[in-house]
């Protein structure tokens, strides 16, 4: 490259780079400081955090919402990866015309809108409710079902099952092996960056997901941290310092996740176009 | 992959499998395979498909709540005489048109740029525009919310650098209020995208550009004649994609905007929430006009596909 061009890339990439990171940045070096200075635009770390944060859990039932959310999303995840694997092998190892066809019905539903599905979806769970409050309007449950399956992560467990090898399968065959043993016993131990992939994108979904929670969840103790964090931001008298801490703690399961296993999330976007 | 070695081992000594399989082998085999996908055709069947036959039904009944009955095609007529409606149409086509464009164009330019051989301090560049994808849309909205206020960071920067001698009503001026959703969602998303097309862009063979620069072709027209089309399957897959969640956009018109002012940054989500669990609930019309994000999803993908010129 010559030398303006090298200068430009560089001067556009950094431009880039510092809107990206400014906005994170303001809410760590807010979350330490006090309302006004929030507002006063204060780009400067303060001393405020602890302060912040026992406001916080004085104030808003932070853990709880963790708590919350973290068990929808833990459990979503595990069944998430059990039913979408199970189809995708499935769909490859014992391929067949009709199965294909099948497939094909089930990869649809990806073009199908949430707003489309939300209100029958409540409808559906609120009959639910008067057969089985359990997993009825404003239970877990309800939360989880309807998400749990999506066509993308079985399409995304087909691809990956293109590069498993056969041979493995025929020889566990030979040992006697069941298909279900041959699915538990061989292809979950060897597929296992594509099951670390496909958890981290469905873990990360579910934790930050917020219009299904919004529609279904009722009562504020089962309230998840997307809710909780949507209701302090339109409070009419925010403390800016503390509600920017809540958003710090609730960005960093996120976060780290990203930065612990950066490739097996790209891998995973990048699942949908192979 | 590296157990594939190991589980190998036992089955050296491969023996012919027997020929005398049982009769009903083949039955069982298949019984087997439409067992493992089982599960899943129902679930989706469950809460998709059949969700998307009740909102059909339901688009044809009206009233409130639970009290509703048939009343035929009034709930479509209704829709396009509906001005909430075709402000959130309106709203949602403007988001889509300037929005996806321009976040895919940065997006590509960004990519190629981070591309380059030379470049320096790749991996630190990469991560921090991709950073903003891993965020949540509720919280990065609150963010968004607080920085575009009336005495908002941004308004605070831009008058303290004297760019601005009054404040930009960044969220209550129906114009600037919808420039901020946008930038708002480019945010977001640029950097997802950028990654989408720096996998593809790593793929493509390098002497293509080596015999381009010999022939004398310049960088713009090594982009448009080459990285482009070579780019194009790429480049539909995330126009669909980003079409369909433009289509769907709600998190951050609630917490950015409210849908407000007045009804300038609406959606049609969020009308179809506010149709259903804000206002007195219209279950069936909310389910009418679910269905027209559905008809203008489907005619956008036709359109990209059309655009693109692929045949499949």
């Amino acid at each position: 490259m010559t030398g303006i061009k090298k200068v430009s890339a560089y001067g556009l990439l950094a431009v880039a780079s510092i809107i990206s990171i400014f906005p994170f940045f303001w809410m760590v070096i807010s979350s330490t400081n006090k309302s006004s200075d929030v507002t006063q635009g204060k780009l400067l770390p303060g001393a405020e955090l602890m302060n912040n944060l026992t406001k916080l859990l004085d104030t808003i039932d932070l853990v709880p919402a963790l708590l919350n959310s973290a068990k929808i999303s833990i459990l979503t995840t595990i069944l998430a990866m059990l039913i979408a694997s199970l189809a995708g092998y499935g769909f490859e190892i014992y391929r067949s015309k009709s199965k294909d066809i099948l497939f094909n019905i089930l990869l649809l539903s990806m073009m199908i809108p949430f707003a489309a599905l939300m209100v029958p979806l409540f409808r559906m769970f609120g009959s639910i409710s008067q057969v089985l409050p359990a997993i009825g309007i404003d239970t877990t449950a309800a939360v989880i079902l309807p998400t749990v399956t999506t066509a993308f992560l079985i399409f995304f467990f087909r691809q990956n099952t293109k590069m498993f090898p056969r041979e493995i399968l025929e020889a566990g065959r030979i040992d006697g092996l069941s298909e279900l043993g041959i699915f538990f016993r061989i292809y979950i131990p060897t597929m296992k960056t594509t099951y670390a992939a496909a958890a981290i994108i469905t873990f990360m979904a579910s934790w930050n997901s917020y219009l299904w929670p919004l529609v279904v969840l009722q009562t504020p103790e089962k309230m998840t941290i997307p809710l909780l964090i949507s209701n302090l931001g339109s409070s009419y008298s925010p403390d800016f310092g503390v509600i920017m801490t809540a958003i710090v703690i609730a960005t960093l399961p996120s976060a780290l996740l990203f930065f612990l296993m950066q490739k097996h999330f790209v891998a995973g976007m990048m699942g949908s176009v192979k | 992959m590296q157990k594939t070695g190991e589980v190998l081992e036992p089955a050296r000594p491969v023996k012919a499998v027997s020929p005398k399989r049982p009769l009903n082998y083949r039955v069982r085999n298949k019984m087997i395979g439409w067992s493992f996908v089982l599960l899943s055709a129902i679930m989706i069947l469950i809460f998709y498909f059949y969700p998307m036959l009740q909102s059909l039904l339901l688009s044809f009944q009206s009233g409130t709540g639970a009290n509703l009955s048939w009343v035929g095609a009034a709930n479509y007529t209704r829709l396009f005489k509906d001005p909430v409606f075709l402000i959130t149409v309106k709203n949602t086509v403007f988001y889509l048109i300037i929005q996806v464009p321009l976040m895919i164009i940065l997006a590509l330019v960004l990519s190629v740029l981070l591309n380059s051989k030379t470049l320096k301090w790749k991996g630190l560049f990469r991560t921090a525009i991709f950073l903003p994808a891993v965020t949540s849309l509720v919280a990065y909205s609150v963010i968004f919310k607080y920085m575009f206020g009336q005495d908002g960071l941004i308004n605070v920067m831009l008058m303290k650098l004297s760019l601005l001698s009054e404040p930009i009503q960044w969220l209550t001026d129906p114009f600037w209020a919808k420039i901020t959703i946008i930038l708002a969602i480019t945010w977001r998303w640029t950097g997802y995208n950028m990654i989408f097309y720096l996998s593809a862009l790593q793929n493509i063979d390098s002497s293509i550009y080596e015999a381009a620069k010999m022939d004398g072709a310049s960088a713009f027209q090594q982009f448009t004649k080459i990285t482009v089309p070579l780019l194009k399957p790429i480049i539909l897959f995330t126009s669909i994609t980003s079409t369909i969640g433009t289509l769907q956009l709600f998190d951050e018109v609630m917490n950015i905007t409210a849908g407000g002012p007045g009804n300038a940054t609406m959606t049609i989500s969020q009308y179809i929430y506010n149709l259903s669990f804000k206002y007195t609930p219209d279950f069936g019309y909310a389910a009418t006009v679910s269905y027209a994000i559905v008809i203008m999803i489907v005619i956008f993908s036709i359109i990209q596909f059309r655009v693109a010129g692929d045949k499949e």
